[in-house]
């Protein structure tokens, strides 16, 4: 595994006058000028330096030396692969090097005082704005440059650069690194800017990092106080700032094996572990059209007096949680092949707390439509509803034996997008897929001609259904297949 | 299993009483009639069990009549025992009542075999005499005999209808003394007929096919020259166009000797309408019954008797071969019972019918872990293979398939095809969906869940339910289609920690290790810094479509984990394009003999497909370094020239600058641009399989001089060799080369070597395998591992304390999973048997193990 190694280095200026000298910025900070010193960390140590102090002109650096070994061998045991749980050590220990999260706590060690606002020596200081420049070599920005002038570009600082740092100039082609180069000028209390810093940094760190302290909330409204009301991004910052604690931690405990599994392939784990977008189509923002296919979808359930029905591919649970609240329908079965989404569908439900009557009526499996499930046979209806266009053509006749062979329910609907319609979608560049893992998006003629063989191979009628607003030129966004198995077939059965 | 022998009690003395080796005897006569002496004289000890000795065991008395219940149930579980275990068994107890005998009849029937009666009808004088001379039954009243005598009479009539297979009475003392048991075999044990044999798949009524059939097989007007044996397994009948012609062919070798046969469930229906049933013209039947209007009624007179002669199953050859219709599991082999028949017959059905209106099902064989093979027919497969011992030879000749026979003890398949379709499937022989023209899809049960995969190389590996899960999601969603999915290649322990000043990884230690492992020659060969490929190579799409049942694709190119290298089908299919056209030029289709090849390999640049991870991860370190240290280093210079303490601090800077730019360095080695296929490198290092058989245990010097053959071919640069070096582990000189090498070669930046046993396959003193190879990473390399700084004493010493056990072990179990799907490859089992061990692997990547190692 790789240890990402973060330099966590800032460096804070202001200039001055006889009078007003520049070295009133060691009082403020509680350091010393002419001093290095050095103080423990949780992570590491942090040196605080001045690289220069005249009455013109004084700089304090802060440079935090990480112990990346430590970190990473902090799960070391004769167990298993030297490590408890190695993947999860790496995981959510790596975590820290992120400078941002460092930086936060390097702050409120090292300038504990500052950051309060505190100053005995010269109280008259502390109140008033000074001129600061503050650099910040290496910043992990999500969002990028843009995002970085957006978040500080309300607090008053009078210059705001954020330069992109390029991943590798040897290879150019592979773009910008998610660094930026930060400086920021402007005349600002010190106390405000360091708070600004400790609230927004982290902010705009991308990586999922945590932390244990049960008072962030608290944390945050202090650090907050007098600027981040009136933020234009209050609620992004909040959001980052509050989501990321032990929301993510859960989840990389959920997906270790894939974790391992992703590793094994050189990929970011990202790249496999997104069958689940938890932020689209939730309870308190159902998504237009979705909710136009669950309402087709239960009528053709209603109608084909369907009462035992497999939602097969049921992802976040949507369509379970809809037919739920239908008492026609007795037994409801949800199946996926991501336990994350099981997870969160089970979450959605809230399996847990649910009535033992109400529970009956519903459970969610683990399954793959491209194998046979004899756990799948003798129900009257499943629903296939987007899922199809999330397998690889070649192995879409699979699922159809899987579904039509095996499992054999009187009645299968089948939606996909219909992709002549995606022209109408001002959103979606043309050529372009509607999520990332669509392996295909079928035309009306493409969709008919596989539903129509599936029947005819299988002992099915079937009829098209549109879904959403019928274009007469491109069609529906969503085109729905409803197949019947046939009189002999059901008898057959 | 018809014959039933009912002896008149009139007969001369040293009358021959005929008894199936395995069966349930049961001596019926009243108390004082000589059964427990007559026991005693025709059987084992052993082989009696008697009521009066299990009323002792429960009751410490013999007679002791109360405690019947008890002893009886002592006496059916010994009699249970017995019989489960293959063992004739001998009831002595009255057995006058027909309940009693009920129990017994129904036991012998749990355990399918055969109860024969032994009725001793002696006067009640005799009876009543004896026991007056015993002084433990001689107060027993005079009544009780003649009840016994009652009884017994009462039931002679019924003994067949009850169940007995055999009745024997003896009516007078003469003739209970001079009778004689004569064990007889039971019809289906053949065990003493060693062949050879062509034991000859579903017919029906396919004349033509079958006359070519044995042709092939080298018989001459249905007799061997060879003076072998052709064993049918039944279906002879039914749906084809000439099944008379069948009938006469098969009666007549029959007859001759020349030939066994066992019935098909078709002979069974018409066996029954042979005898004026009334049965269903259905399922091919209506054309036999029209065929055989056309014969004479002594041709269906013969037919009938013929049928009706039919044994359900045979045990041939020792007890190695077991021949029936449907199949057979292990504990009905040589069992005589109705449902044996039935399971002969009919196969295991779980009573459901399928989507065609067919019986579905239970496919026994995947759970047969018998020592006999078991050979037979019934369900028609598109094709055939061995399944745990099993082999199904209907391969649907009257659908248009093909006949198939098998040579026994050959094991060779000889077959020939139909000549038309003959008659229209009800079902499909197969479906598309994978796994469909090997007898069935792929199905969840076997992936899912906690597993245990059997392996010839390393008995059973467990696969645990979280891991599986893992796989299951990794599989369906990104793994190529699994028919082309013959293979994941295992992963690989590095070698023992050095503890050489400034190593973490030296080849001394995998040289000792080997040595130690009594493995005298390795071969170290270069590891090639990109992704692992495997590579599927057809000779063309038709070799595709008929090995792997794929259209359009002519193989596949595929990651560690399955996943296609490249999104574009087309690019795939460029670079097999290339690699069979090196295949072509290097004359290793025929070298091999085979129309496709399995190959292990590696494929560069890293940076084609590990892009993300060097973005996100590699280079934005390399970057965050880049630009936070020489700004650092500057503000330090500046606070020492001011007199500040930080030289240390500063010293450190400086060193991190250097281990910045090394790592930037070492990842950037395993970097460069592509266009298309331009700049992409593929190093094959092993042939997996060819057709028919796994290449594994080929020794690498034969493997490299293929694939420099293959290289050597390659005129389009694709092809990259391997550089190698082989090392004796006993001779020093030998293993300071070796060293050497290695550093030369991570001198210049490569990734390191691979340390391979040279004879591949092998195995240490105690039997167990070794590694197959082990990895030596070089110093350089590791920073990308283990971090920019990780060469720096503090941290190297830590470092060492890491620990390889676990991922030795998952290295081991991995390969002997690799090794399996090879075989199962090789040997054209179905493919979810192939995917069974190749999912294994994928699972067991999930396992936890230092990601480091």
């Amino acid at each position: 595994m790789r240890t990402i190694l973060k330099r966590v280095f800032l460096t804070i200026s202001t200039t001055g006058t006889v009078e007003r000298p520049a070295t009133d910025l060691g009082y403020l900070l509680h350091k010393h000028p002419d001093k290095a010193q050095a103080f423990s960390t949780s992570h590491g140590t942090a040196h605080v330096f001045y690289p220069e102090a005249s009455a013109e002109r004084c700089t304090a650096a802060l440079l935090l030396e990480v112990d990346p070994v430590a970190l990473v061998r902090r799960g070391k045991g004769k167990g298993r692969g030297g490590a408890p749980d190695s993947a999860l050590a790496q995981y959510v220990n790596d975590r820290p090097y992120a400078a941002s999260s460092l930086l936060a706590v390097a702050l409120t060690t090292v300038f504990k005082s500052a950051l309060r606002g505190v100053c005995a020596a010269l109280p008259g200081r502390v109140e008033a704005p000074m001129p600061l420049r503050v650099e910040v070599p290496a910043l992990p920005a999500r969002g990028g440059a843009e995002l970085v002038r957006k978040l500080f570009g309300p607090l008053g600082w009078s210059t705001v650069e954020a330069e992109p740092v390029a991943l590798d100039e040897q290879f150019p082609e592979w773009g910008d690194s998610r660094y930026v180069q930060l400086v920021l000028e402007g005349e600002l209390r010190l106390a405000d800017a360091l708070r600004q810093l400790y609230v927004l940094l982290p902010v705009l760190d991308d990586a999922k990092h945590y932390w244990v302290a049960p008072d962030e909330v608290d944390k945050l409204l202090r650090a907050g106080e007098g600027w981040l009301a009136e933020h234009p991004e209050q609620k992004l910052i909040t959001s980052r700032y509050l989501s990321r604690r032990w929301g993510l931690t859960r989840q990389a405990m959920e997906r270790l094996e894939l974790v391992r599994l992703a590793e094994a392939d050189d990929l970011a784990v990202e790249d496999i572990d997104n069958a689940v977008d938890e932020t689209t189509d939730t309870e308190e923002r159902p998504v237009p059209l979705a909710e136009q296919r669950r309402a087709a979808v239960l009528e053709a359930l209603h109608a084909a007096g369907a009462s035992r029905v497999l939602d097969l591919g049921c992802g976040q649970g949507q369509l379970v949680q809809a037919l739920l609240k239908d008492t026609r329908f007795t037994e409801i079965v949800g199946v996926d092949v991501s336990v994350r989404a099981l997870t969160v569908a089970g979450r959605r439900l809230k399996l847990d707390r649910m009535g033992e009557r109400q529970a009956s009526r519903v459970k969610l499996m683990q399954g793959s439509l491209t194998y046979t499930d004899k756990r799948l046979t003798g129900y009257d209806a499943a629903v296939l509803s987007e899922v199809i266009e999330h397998l690889d053509l070649p192995r879409l006749p699979a699922l159809e034996y899987a579904v039509f062979g095996s499992a054999r329910p009187r009645t299968v609907l089948v939606t996909t997008p219909n992709v002549e319609y995606n022209v109408r979608w001002e959103s979606l560049p043309a050529g372009h897929v509607r999520h990332g893992d669509h392996r295909f998006e079928w035309t009306r003629q493409e969709f008919r001609d596989w539903a129509e063989g599936v029947a005819e191979r299988h002992g099915y009628g079937v009829r098209l259904v549109p879904v959403g607003p019928d274009d007469p030129e491109v069609g529906p966004p969503t085109q729905m297949a409803v197949f019947e198995m046939t009189e002999k077939e059901a008898k057959a059965a | 299993m018809t014959s039933t022998t009912l002896s008149e009690g009139t007969t001369a003395p040293g009358r021959r009483l005929p008894v199936t080796d395995l069966s349930l005897v049961v001596l019926v006569g009243a108390t004082g009639s000589g059964k427990s002496t007559f026991a005693r004289r025709h059987f084992r000890p052993t082989e009696v069990i008697s009521s009066d000795f299990c009323r002792g065991l429960v009751a410490d008395d013999e007679n002791d009549q109360s405690a019947s219940g008890d002893a009886f149930d002592v006496l059916h579980y010994i009699v249970g025992k017995r019989l489960s275990a293959g063992r004739l068994t001998v009831v002595d107890a009255t057995s006058v009542q027909a309940e009693s005998r009920r129990q017994l009849v129904q036991l012998a029937r749990q355990h399918d075999v055969l109860p024969i009666a032994i009725v001793l009808d002696l006067p009640e004088d005799v009876c009543a005499e004896r026991n007056a001379g015993r002084p433990d039954r001689a107060g027993m009243p005079r009544h009780v005999i003649a009840r016994h005598r009652r009884e017994l009479r009462r039931s002679l009539r019924g003994l067949e209808r009850e169940g007995f297979r055999k009745v024997h009475v003896l009516r007078s003392v003469e003739e209970v003394e001079s009778a004689e048991i004569v064990l007889e075999r039971r019809y289906n044990d053949l065990r003493h007929l060693t062949g050879p044999f062509d034991i000859i798949g579903d017919i029906h009524g396919c004349s033509s096919e079958l006359e070519t059939l044995l042709g092939k097989l080298g018989y001459v007007d249905g007799a061997h020259p060879e003076g072998r044996t052709a064993v049918f397994v039944g279906d002879l009948v039914d749906r084809g166009p000439d099944s008379p012609g069948v009938l006469r062919r098969v009666m007549a070798m029959v007859a001759a000797g020349n030939a066994l046969c066992v019935p098909g469930n078709h002979e069974n229906k018409l066996g029954r309408w042979l005898k004026g049933r009334n049965v269903q013209h259905t399922h091919g039947l209506a054309e036999t019954i029209e065929q055989l209007g056309k014969e004479d009624d002594a041709f269906r007179e013969q037919v009938r008797e013929f049928i009706d002669g039919l044994v359900s199953h045979y045990v041939l050859d020792d007890g190695r071969l077991v021949v029936c219709h449907a199949g057979l599991p292990e504990k009905y082999h040589g069992r005589t019972s109705g449902r044996v028949r039935s399971h002969a017959l009919y196969g295991d059905t779980t009573g459901e019918t399928d989507e065609f209106g067919l019986p579905v099902r239970y496919p026994w064989a995947e759970d047969y872990r018998g020592r006999a093979a078991v050979v037979y027919g019934h369900t028609p497969v598109p094709s055939t293979s061995w399944i745990n011992n099993t082999i199904c030879l209907d391969t649907g000749a009257v659908f248009g398939g093909r006949m198939t026979a098998l040579r026994w003890p050959e094991r060779e398949l000889v077959d020939v095809p139909a000549e038309k379709v003959w008659y229209e499937p009800v079902r499909p022989l197969l479906t598309e969906a994978p796994g469909g023209r090997e007898g069935r899809p792929l199905d969840l049960a076997d992936v899912q869940g906690r597993r245990v995969v059997e392996t010839r190389h390393m008995a059973r590996i467990g696969v645990r339910e979280e891991n599986a899960a893992a796989a299951l999601e990794v599989m369906s969603r990104f793994a190529v289609d699994p028919r082309l999915l013959a293979y994941l290649p295992p992963t690989m322990a590095p070698t023992a920690t050095s503890k050489e000043d400034g190593y973490l990884e030296h080849p001394a230690e995998a040289f000792a290790q080997y040595r130690s492992d009594g493995i005298a020659r390795v071969v170290c060969e270069e590891k090639h810094m990109g992704s692992r490929a495997v590579a599927l190579v057809c000779r063309d799409a038709d070799a595709a479509r008929e090995r792997f049942g794929v259209e359009g694709p002519t193989g596949a190119l595929h990651t560690r984990t399955g996943r296609p290298f490249f999104d574009d089908p087309a690019v795939t299919e460029e670079i097999l394009g290339r690699l069979r056209t090196a295949v072509t030029e290097a004359g290793l289709w025929d070298e091999l003999d085979t129309r496709w090849l399995l190959l292990d390999a590696e494929l560069m640049p890293w940076s084609l497909k590990a892009s993300g991870l060097l973005r996100s991860q590699y280079a934005a370190v390399g970057a965050a370094s880049g630009a936070v240290l020489p700004g650092a280093t500057a503000a330090l210079e500046a606070a020492a020239a001011r007199g500040a303490a930080v030289e240390g601090l500063l010293d450190r800077q400086r060193e991190r600058t250097a281990d910045a730019a090394a790592f930037t360095e070492a990842y950037r080695r395993y970097c460069w641009s592509t266009s298309g296929l331009e700049g992409v490198r593929l190093a094959p290092f092993q042939i997996l399989a060819a057709e028919g058989r796994s290449l594994a245990a080929v020794p690498h010097d034969e493997q490299l001089a293929w694939l420099d053959k293959l290289v050597e071919h390659d005129a389009t640069g694709l092809l990259q060799v391997t550089r190698r070096l082989i090392v004796d582990t006993g001779d020093e000189a030998s293993v300071r080369s070796g060293v050497d090498w290695w550093l030369e070669m991570t001198g210049r930046g490569g990734e390191g070597m691979v340390v391979k046993p040279l004879q591949a396959l092998a195995r240490d003193g105690k039997g167990r395998l070794v590694q197959p190879g082990i990895k030596v990473r070089g110093r350089e390399y590791l920073r990308i591992i283990y971090g920019p700084e990780y060469t720096r004493p503090g941290n190297l010493e830590r470092l060492r304390e890491r620990f390889l056990n676990h991922k030795r072990s998952l290295a081991l179990r991995e390969y002997a999973l690799g090794l399996e799907a090879l075989d199962r490859l090789g040997e054209g089992e179905p493919l979810w048997r192939v995917h069974e061990a190749v999912f294994a692997v994928l699972a067991l990547e999930s396992e936890p193990v230092d990601p480091r190692l």
